[in-house]
């Protein structure tokens, strides 16, 4: 879900897409701190290969976005991540635009950021409630919400650069449906599989073990 | 990875200083981006092709990215029109192929083919480390440099991990469908992945920290723009200007 190169000739679309995605960035980069990058790294190239894993869907094959999971896990930190993803598939796959950078980064990114503030209370206050239902139903809500969001700015992004896309977006946000319920449901179980293994990962953005390591290497 | 199908090359292209081409790639693509006239985007792809001849780019593999992005454009072309009102080219039965969408789709065809085979031609032929460095010399935050280096050298370790994952699905006979026991399974791998990433990038903190890492990284390759470099930008310059002029006017 990301726009090409070219689709938006609005000069004030590309421009303020990019400075809202760099002061995202600025944000993301600001509130992780040296100690933390190689883990943002790694997060980051994680999902970059997770998202070139194939999931079928009726006939035909999607890829995961794992938008809302990306949220959950890096928080703000979600922002140069995924900057940093999407410039790489951009030089070096062709997928996506670099005109669009910005924009495409803000699509992603603002959705992440709002699951990490929407769910993270969801896994710290539900000590009582863990059985893997409600587990797997706050993920899926996660991957559902990122997904979505992502799609309705991707489309309002199209509509306002005013290009005639109008039916376009309409047919696209249709053909979209079922990647959003594949996203959801692998969300939650990637989710329910992370609650048990390895649960540090979930709630880390704001734990206090990460936030207040100020030991500055 | 994949990633350096078109940097194991030399031309002249190759040579130049990667801070230059990264300058002009990027205004050039900006101009075209913006253009609103078909003219401009079609000298665009001109030059783009002129580009990717000095660059001396694989053809097979620079058809194989055309193509993916053509396929989506192709649809734009024969459809936008069917929906854009305004006087018509010609009528198929009550369906007019509107001369104003065919213009729309036939711009944002050029301007798109011509950005990414100018990126093709400038950047993808840059080693993905030679063009984190290019990044930091042109003042980009150290943070966000350090995040794409590091990002760049883990890509290659996880893709394998990922590749050896599914090779171990696969033997246990896992036939991927559209059900929820893949879905499941699916979201269990990226779980896992997700997992040995995080453990890996913890022994990385540690290793670094015993070898001295007081978060920065010195850069090695200090780039020295030559005379080739002036003449390719004052040139390429000169070409955006015109271009450019030609939008105004």
């Amino acid at each position: 879900m990301h726009i090409a190169d070219g689709y938006i000739e609005s000069a004030s679309v590309l421009a303020g897409g990019a400075l809202l995605a760099a002061a995202g960035v600025a944000i993301g980069l600001r509130k992780t701190n040296y100690d933390r990058l190689p883990q943002v790294a790694v997060l980051t190239a994680t999902f970059f290969v997770a998202s070139l894993i194939r999931v079928p869907v009726g006939a035909a094959s999607a890829h995961l976005l794992l938008v809302g999971l990306v949220g959950l896990i890096l928080g703000w930190a979600a922002f140069p991540a995924l900057f940093v993803a999407l410039l790489l598939q951009a030089v070096f796959f062709g997928h996506g635009g670099l005109t669009t950078l910005g924009v495409n980064t803000l699509n992603m990114a603002l959705p992440a950021v709002a699951c990490y503030y929407l769910f993270r209370r969801a896994f710290r206050c539900n000590g009582a409630d863990e059985s893997r239902r409600s587990v797997f139903r706050i993920g899926f809500a996660a991957g559902l919400a990122g997904f979505a969001l992502a799609g309705g700015m991707t489309a309002s992004v199209l509509l306002i650069s005013g290009n005639g896309f109008e039916s376009f977006v309409g047919v696209m946000g249709i053909a979209h449906l079922p990647l959003l319920i594949v996203e959801a449901l692998v969300t939650g179980s990637v989710v329910v599989f992370l609650r048990r293994v390895c649960p540090e990962l979930l709630a880390q953005p704001g734990s206090p073990r990460i936030e207040s390591s100020t030991t500055h290497v | 990875m994949v990633c350096d199908t078109f940097s194991q090359h030399d031309s002249t292209i190759h040579r130049l200083d990667p801070r230059a081409r990264i300058i002009v790639a990027f205004a050039f693509a900006v101009l075209l981006a913006i253009s609103t006239s078909i003219l401009v985007p079609s000298i665009g792809v001109a030059v783009a092709l002129g580009a990717m001849a000095a660059a001396r780019l694989p053809l097979a593999a620079t058809a194989k990215r055309l193509a993916g992005v053509n396929c989506f454009l192709l649809i734009l072309l024969v459809f936008l029109p069917l929906i854009a009102s305004g006087p018509c080219l010609f009528r198929i039965g009550p369906v007019g192929y509107s001369r104003e969408g065919f213009l729309q789709a036939a711009r944002i065809s050029l301007r798109c083919n011509a950005i990414l085979l100018t990126f093709t031609a400038l950047l993808s032929t840059m080693e993905t480390s030679t063009l984190g460095h290019a990044l930091s010399h042109l003042r980009l935050p150290q943070k966000l440099v350090h995040l794409f280096l590091f990002t760049v050298r883990y890509i290659d370790v996880l893709h394998h991990e990922s590749a050896r994952l599914r090779r171990a699905m696969k033997v246990r006979c896992f036939r991927p469908g559209a059900n929820a026991r893949t879905f499941r399974t699916i979201g269990y791998l990226a779980g896992m992945l997700l997992v040995r990433a995080h453990d890996r990038s913890m022994r990385i903190m540690d290793a670094m920290k015993c070898r001295g890492f007081r978060g920065r990284f010195h850069v090695l390759t200090h780039f020295t723009a030559t005379q080739q470099d002036v003449v390719f930008v004052l040139a390429s310059l000169t070409v955006i200007l015109v271009l450019a002029w030609m939008e105004i006017r």
